[in-house]
């Protein structure tokens, strides 16, 4: 016979304004099984669970109710009341009769019925509930980090000086990331270059840290602690063991290419550093330009290298690596303003976007910091800088707010007055947004001292007049239009997700939103988390960061890392799948169905008619399942089944509501 | 090729040239043009600002009549074209609206054919090539502003042709008669529409930007396809001149004349001697009123 008892929380007025709680109590004693049931303030509370393990003891009660707030909030007290007074923690249900009642009801009498439902439901339930136990899975303590960026190197720091040894992968031939190419970062403008290269040489440097450049994620299999990921190391045509760095090689290659480093404003050879402060400091030869591999003459780099280290017959090689956690720090990309006919289409070449202006300002950039335009290379005077392009625009570009553009343009402008002294800079926004620590002084030492020209209006049209960008407006302020003769145009495009961000989030398996930045598992309690146990976000993969945010945020993914890793073993939730082998078909839809990569197909043997017969089944793998329970619905003979939630637990809720 | 063709009020009056140059070079382009029988006005801005239902009801009196042909319908005039196009699309949108105008036209329009501006019947109907072909005085060495004002490509959704910000389908024709169209921003600025003649404060400034920017873009004349456009930058020419102290000299067309020419037909059967800037002297000064010889129609 089982013995329940329920507890129905007032949570203060909470429940208790729209639920008559006493009521709810009393009818709940005369639900079938049930032999207490009594309500309290505070259930959470101290005492509150003192009135739950007194009456799990005075009643002999084996399972129980608790009908109070969402079980996201207090499942695991609730739980841990329930271990401490001697039962299973699982033959607990929660009836959630706040969020789901109270908060959403105005009506008491009807909000009381509705809660007296939602008990007589967790009631149901629970009579059907067995008693489940945690298992374990041993961790590998060795973590990767996705993307050489700032928010990469910062991770992979944190997580090499706790002790435990990490790989940073990174698809381009150097680390450093977007922060290699900003030349000042707001608001203090010390140089970006000055305080990224001494952490990329710690990087390099780390007894812990092994830096795996030119290099791409082709699979991950596994689960938490257990990741298997193969990488593919790109051929870069150097031996990297045998290369010093010298720079012969790029000196004398003959090929000069237009950088993807200086986004097309300066050139780079066929063999090639993406910039001069590269780590490591190894070439790598870009084969769909070098002359060699498009004519099988040249050879140039090879003849002159003093080591002998370039290699034209190197291969891809894959390379399969155990990682107990990852870190994905994959960075941004930035709108293409070419869906801007009124901005030219991309066409006029005075028209850049700000991280072709970090190029200009920057020392070693293609101008050794002289800002001269692209076409003519003459020092413009007159600047127009406009603020959301692509950003906040449903119509041609993405509905969000980028988050760094309003400080980058107005350090910017600043700079510009700093080293064009009769220039004026005249910026055109929608809104100053300026949320973070000296931030707002910064925007204000903009206006005020450097006298930068703030007018708050879109800009409708820019064409191009002679050598001059007409750039067409409207000052919302003083309701006029108005008309700049401007010799340089700067789009602060937005910050979108790299183009092949989705495709990393399916290999790694865990999910990005609509605009394809990455998802934390949740948007303020869990925000370096995703969805799948073991993996890390860090930085703008995950949504618009700058530069302060995307640190504090790898530091945290790194301490998540830690203590994951810190670990021998971890216990995994017991409530996930389970499959009936003896009626499973091994059909294998719920393998394509499963997001999280949990479930394969096994072979069994059977007797059958006194012969042994092999034929294949479903089995999930306990590490990964996640319990979602999409499997349990996908499953035509049902022979798959989510531990704490099956079919006949969920048949028998719906049979105390509609009976 | 046989298209519905609607001149509309203008192409009838102050557009008169637009009509007979269109109908001119139809003719050599092998374009078999059937005027609408008993058209009706568009009821161009009057009507849409009077009553949305007899916005739609005008022009789908005069889709029904190329439905029942079983034709697409050729426009030359940018307004009347943005009301037929508003037209098709309300009632391809909805069902009701479409029931509405069929009881209020008293005839059925199902928006089964498409209207198309004449622009767009020239370069994807007949096709920039075979105007090439058929060209035999290039009008080489003629430097055009092309000029589309701001409704005839706008609003996209709508209009569903040519690119709303940056249109080319004048530069294109203008490229294949020999013509050089020149670069500029005003391609889709405003003309002013009625404000040069209700508020003149403002409509003359509009105007003075657009022959200030041929004229600095480096252009010998303007080439359009509305009447309206026509019409103000034309007739206005001369008193936005005396105002700024300047001549412009900008001789404005309408593309079917320029294209006319340069099929070879007589300038005065296109109607250039009706304009008000003196387009005629400015041709023979150019050289392009030689006679021609065997002008080639298409058949």
């Amino acid at each position: 016979m089982k013995r329940v008892g329920v507890f129905i929380c007032h949570c203060g007025t909470n429940i208790a304004h729209t639920v008559d709680c006493e009521k709810v109590a009393k009818t709940a004693a005369e639900f079938p099984h049930v032999v207490f049931s009594t309500d309290y303030k505070y259930m959470c509370s101290e005492p509150g669970q003192m009135v739950i393990k007194n009456a799990i003891k005075e009643h002999k009660l084996d399972r129980i109710v608790v009908a109070s707030c969402s079980p996201r909030m207090h499942e695991p007290t609730f739980r841990k009341c329930m271990e401490s007074a001697g039962l299973n923690p699982y033959l607990m249900e929660m009836a959630n009769i706040r969020e789901h009642c109270s908060w959403v009801h105005p009506d008491k009498e009807k909000g009381t019925e509705k809660a007296i439902d939602l008990v007589k439901m967790a009631v149901a339930k629970v009579v059907k509930n067995t008693p489940l136990t945690r298992s374990s899975i041993p961790i590998h303590k060795r973590a990767l980090v996705i993307g050489g960026g700032i928010a990469g190197i910062q991770a992979a720091l944190d997580i090499a000086d706790a002790g435990y040894v990490v790989d940073i992968v990174e698809k381009e031939p150097s680390i450093g990331g977007r922060m290699a190419q900003v030349d000042k970062t707001f608001p203090t403008l010390d140089c970006s270059a000055c305080i990224l290269t001494p952490k990329m040489v710690d990087a390099a440097q780390h007894p812990n840290i092994n830096l795996v450049t030119y290099s791409e994620i082709e699979k991950v299999e596994g689960y938490v602690g257990n990741f298997e990921v193969t990488i593919r190391h790109k051929a870069r045509s150097v031996d990297v063991s045998k290369c010093t760095g010298c720079g012969t090689c790029w000196e004398k290659c003959p090929t000069k290419v237009a950088s993807e480093f200086e986004l097309g404003l300066g050139t780079r050879k066929a063999i090639y550093t993406p910039f001069p402060q590269a780590v490591p400091n190894k070439p790598v030869i870009d084969r769909d330009n070098c002359r060699y591999f498009k004519t099988g003459k040249c050879m140039v780099c090879q003849k002159l290298c003093p080591t002998g280290a370039v290699d034209y017959t190197q291969e891809d090689q894959l390379e399969t690596i155990r990682y107990g956690a990852i870190v994905v720090a994959t960075g941004f990309d930035l709108f293409d303003h070419s869906v801007y006919g009124e901005y030219g289409y991309g066409k006029y070449p005075d028209v850049i976007t700000g991280l072709q202006f970090e190029r200009l300002i920057n020392a070693s950039g293609p101008t050794a910091g002289k800002i001269k335009r692209p076409s003519d290379h003459k020092e413009p005077k007159t600047i127009v800088f406009i603020k959301c392009v692509g950003s906040r625009d449903e119509a041609k570009g993405k509905p969000y707010c980028s988050k760094t553009c309003c400080m980058y343009t107005a350090k910017h402008a600043t700079l510009v007055k700093e080293k064009i002294k009769d220039s004026q800079a005249i910026v055109f926004y929608m809104d100053v947004r300026t949320p973070g620590k000296n931030y707002e002084e910064f925007y204000q030492r903009a206006v005020d001292e450097y006298g930068v020209q703030y007018v708050r209006g879109r800009v409708s049209k820019i064409y191009q007049k002679g050598d001059k960008l007409i750039v067409k407006g409207e000052d919302t302020l003083l309701g006029k239009q108005v008309e700049v003769e401007a010799d340089m145009v700067v789009l602060a495009t937005a910050m979108v997700a790299r183009s092949d961000a989705g495709d990393l989030a399916r290999k790694v398996g865990f999910s990005y939103d609509q605009h394809d930045f990455f998802t934390e598992a949740h948007p303020k309690l869990r925000p370096v988390e995703t969805h799948t146990a073991g993996v890390y976000l860090a930085g703008a993969c995950q949504g618009p960061k700058d530069i302060p945010d995307s640190v504090s945020q790898a530091s945290a993914a790194a301490a998540k890392v830690c203590g994951l890793l810190s670990k021998n073993e971890m216990a995994t939730e017991p409530i996930i799948s389970a499959v009936n082998e003896s009626i499973c078909s091994g059909c294998g839809l719920c393998i394509s169905i499963c997001p999280y990569k949990a479930i394969d197909l096994k072979t069994i043997t059977e007797r059958v008619h006194g012969k042994m017969l092999e034929r294949q089944v479903a089995a999930v793998n306990s590490g990964l399942c996640q319990g979602c329970g999409a499997c349990t619905v996908a499953c035509r003979s049902s022979a798959l089944n989510l531990r704490g939630f099956t079919n006949e637990q969920i048949l028998a809720e719906v049979d105390a509501l509609c009976l | 090729m046989k298209l519905a063709y609607y001149p509309g009020c203008s192409l009838s009056t102050t557009g008169i040239e637009y009509n007979m140059s269109t109908l001119a070079v139809a003719r050599t382009l092998g374009l078999d043009l059937w005027e609408i029988p008993e058209w009706n006005c568009c009821g161009a801005s009057s009507a849409h600002l009077t009553n949305h239902l007899l916005a739609l009801a005008l022009p789908a009196r005069n889709l029904a009549i190329a439905e029942e042909a079983g034709l697409d319908v050729a426009v030359p005039c940018a307004a009347c074209f943005a009301r037929f196009k508003a037209t098709e699309a309300a009632v391809k949108d909805s069902a009701e609206t479409r029931a509405t105008i069929e009881e209020v036209i008293g005839r059925k329009y199902e928006a089964k054919y498409t209207v198309k501006s004449l622009l767009d019947v020239f370069v994807n109907t007949v096709g920039l090539s075979q105007i090439k072909t058929l060209v035999n005085r290039p009008l080489e060495g003629l430097k055009v502003a092309p000029y589309y004002g701001c409704l005839l490509v706008r609003p996209h959704k709508i209009t569903q042709f040519d690119d709303p910000e940056d249109p080319v389908t004048i530069d294109q024709i203008m490229s294949a008669i020999g013509a050089e169209p020149v670069y500029w921003g005003y391609k889709t600025e405003c003309c002013g529409a009625a404000h040069p003649t209700v508020v003149p404060e403002v409509g003359l400034k509009m105007l003075k930007s657009i022959y200030q920017g041929a004229r600095d873009a480096g252009a010998d004349c303007i080439v359009t396809a509305c009447p309206l456009c026509l019409t103000n930058l034309d007739m206005r020419q001369k008193e936005v001149g005396e105002q700024n102290n300047t001549q412009y000299n900008l001789p404005v067309f309408y593309f079917t004349e320029l294209v006319g020419l340069a099929l070879g037909h007589d300038p005065h059967t296109l109607g250039i001697d009706k304009h008000f800037v003196d387009a005629l002297a400015f041709l023979k000064n150019k050289g392009f009123l030689n006679p021609v010889q065997n002008r080639r129609d298409s058949e």
